[in-house]
């Protein structure tokens, strides 16, 4: 008889150095509970507007089925070049540096792989989206954490960043608008990373997939600052724009040479971006705005509504002016983040998510979504007022 | 437009109850400014009226709805405006809409029975100087109404956490 196996032994040690998710406990403690508001979503609470549906249910009708070029249907990448042209003045060929992908997610995992050398160090700035991290270390680099805080609004300083770049820095990961802060980068402030990127000879991945989602001032793309093109991948999406989370689509904009780097790993592992979502993705370029531009201002409303509820039950919420989460402070009741959360949730079923899932930076905060309805808001502000006025006492 | 406008507009059109407080939460203005707005918007017309849309079948009023179309003659020295205002006046005319293409007025017509609208069309309407002809058609079912969908959508499930 074969002997047994302990079938662990077989994963990689990349794989097993990876931290844990905070957030699969979390996710265990929910499943089950009833009554519960959540304001624990990473997506819009908007379905994909009808005209995009029905653009791709139309080619499904048509039998649009097959693969598409590795890159992306031509059509889609004119689109974005438009588009990117339009809004920005950027000016990208959408024949060799554009890559359409499987969400933002796919974008980030290949960009990062198509830079990093193994040893390579990544600084990575916290609080934001739990993947940098992890995808850095899959690669086989070192991820180095640059905190931001709520003295300056949750935005990068040059003086923070400074002091994590060595001689082996190799790319730095930036995230704005920002999950979880909901924070946003001014352009003077991002002169100044500029100007320390150059110094340093750093190449820049720039994850913007909440641009559309800025409510004060307008976005400025890294790739748009003075010589930062052919420093930048910009990493962007459908997901949040347009309501299209399940449709899995992203896209990498950046210099021939990387978005052709980044092609290579693609073509032998995605392939390609699934069909009915790209062409999905053309409708919402060509004729969208109307539809995003009143899901943006329906987010903003809902924004004033929860940073003013917050503030008025005893949480400190400074005012996030991009992507569509409220990052309160709770470190005034004693709780950590996660206990908080917890309790939370337990005494008065409202999920939220303790900041410290997304880097250290966030212990003390609570990711809020405020992509829920008007109703599910107020009665999560009064839970909450609730559960803060018990704490005291 | 000022934005502030738009979105107190789009706040009211969607419901129409929305009290100045909620108003002011959602906008970040004040209560005050809110009311002080929202009364030049009713002063100019630009809100011209409050309205709730029923679904008078839930409580057992059938009422008939018929949507006819009418060509029209005109009269010297008369437009259209004429010809509607002796129209609109009926209390059983819901809408009423010049048109383009082959017919010219279009009527959105409510009565207690079918027999009710078609007599009031016989009657009131095919009747007038003006009206060369009328064609009725009776509304069977009401899918969508003035953007709000008469019907409960399913509710799709999102996960209750993701990053």
């Amino acid at each position: 008889m074969r002997p047994p196996c302990d079938p662990s032994k077989f994963v990689a040690e990349a794989v097993k150095s990876i931290p844990p998710s905070g957030i699969r406990r979390f996710f265990d403690l929910v499943s089950g509970l009833e009554d519960i508001i959540s304001l624990g979503v990473g997506e819009p609470d908007f379905i994909t507007p009808w005209h995009i549906r029905e653009m791709c249910i139309h080619s499904l009708e048509k039998g649009q089925t097959s693969y598409t070029s590795n890159s992306g249907l031509p059509e889609l990448r004119d689109e974005l070049t438009r588009t990117y042209y339009r809004r920005y003045g950027l000016d990208y060929d959408p024949a060799s540096e554009i890559l359409i992908t499987t969400g933002v997610s796919e974008a980030l995992d290949i960009a990062i792989r198509a830079v990093v050398n193994p040893g390579d160090e990544v600084i990575v700035v916290q609080p934001s989206y739990v993947a940098y991290v992890p995808s850095v270390i899959l690669a086989g680099g070192k991820p180095v954490i640059v905190s931001t805080h709520r003295d300056d609004d949750f935005s990068l300083t040059a003086e923070a960043l400074k002091p994590a770049i060595t001689s082996k820095t190799k790319a730095i990961v930036l995230n704005f608008p920002n999950n979880p802060t909901g924070a946003i980068m001014e352009q003077e402030g991002m002169e100044d990373i500029a100007d320390l990127v150059v110094e340093n000879d750093l190449f820049v991945i720039s994850d913007e997939v909440y641009e559309c989602l800025t409510y004060e001032g307008t976005h400025v793309p890294f790739s748009s600052l003075e010589g930062m093109k052919d420093r930048t991948v910009m990493l962007n999406g459908f997901s949040k724009a347009y309501a299209m989370t399940g449709l899995r689509l992203g896209f990498a904009m950046g210099a021939p040479d990387i978005i052709h780097s980044m092609m290579m790993i693609h073509q032998y592992s995605m392939l390609c971006a699934p069909i009915t979502a790209q062409v999905g993705a053309i409708e919402a370029l060509r004729n969208g705005k109307g539809e995003m531009e009143r899901m943006v201002r329906e987010y903003d409303r809902r924004r004033h509504f929860i940073v003013k509820g917050f503030n008025s039950i005893g949480l400190e919420c400074f005012n996030p002016k991009g992507a569509f989460y409220a990052f309160p402070y709770i470190g005034d009741t004693g709780l950590s983040s996660s206990d908080f959360a917890e309790r939370l949730l337990n005494e008065k079923r409202v999920v939220t998510i303790p900041g410290d899932v997304f880097g250290e930076a966030g212990e003390g905060f609570l990711r809020c979504a405020y992509a829920a309805s008007l109703d599910d808001l107020r009665k999560a502000i009064e839970r909450m007022g609730d559960f803060v006025d018990g704490l005291k006492q | 437009m000022d934005e502030m406008i738009r979105h107190i507009l789009e706040i009211l059109e969607n419901d129409a109850r929305a009290s100045s407080e909620e108003i002011a939460a959602l906008t970040g203005m004040s209560a005050q400014e809110i009311s002080q707005t929202i009364a030049k918007l009713e002063e100019t017309g630009v809100i011209r009226h409050y309205k709730t849309i029923v679904d008078w079948d839930l409580v057992g009023e059938n009422y008939v709805y018929a949507v006819i179309e009418l060509k029209v003659t005109l009269e010297r020295n008369q437009g259209y405006q004429a010809i509607a205002e002796r129209i609109y006046k009926f209390p059983e005319v819901r809408s009423v809409r010049l048109l383009s293409g082959d017919y010219d007025i279009s009527l959105t017509v409510r009565g207690k029975s079918m027999k009710d609208v078609a007599f009031f069309v016989a009657e009131k309407i095919a009747t007038l100087d003006q009206v060369q002809s009328t064609s009725t058609h009776f509304v069977l079912k009401t899918y969508k109404e003035d953007g709000v969908i008469l019907h409960e959508p399913e509710l799709i499930k999102r996960l209750p956490v993701s990053i």
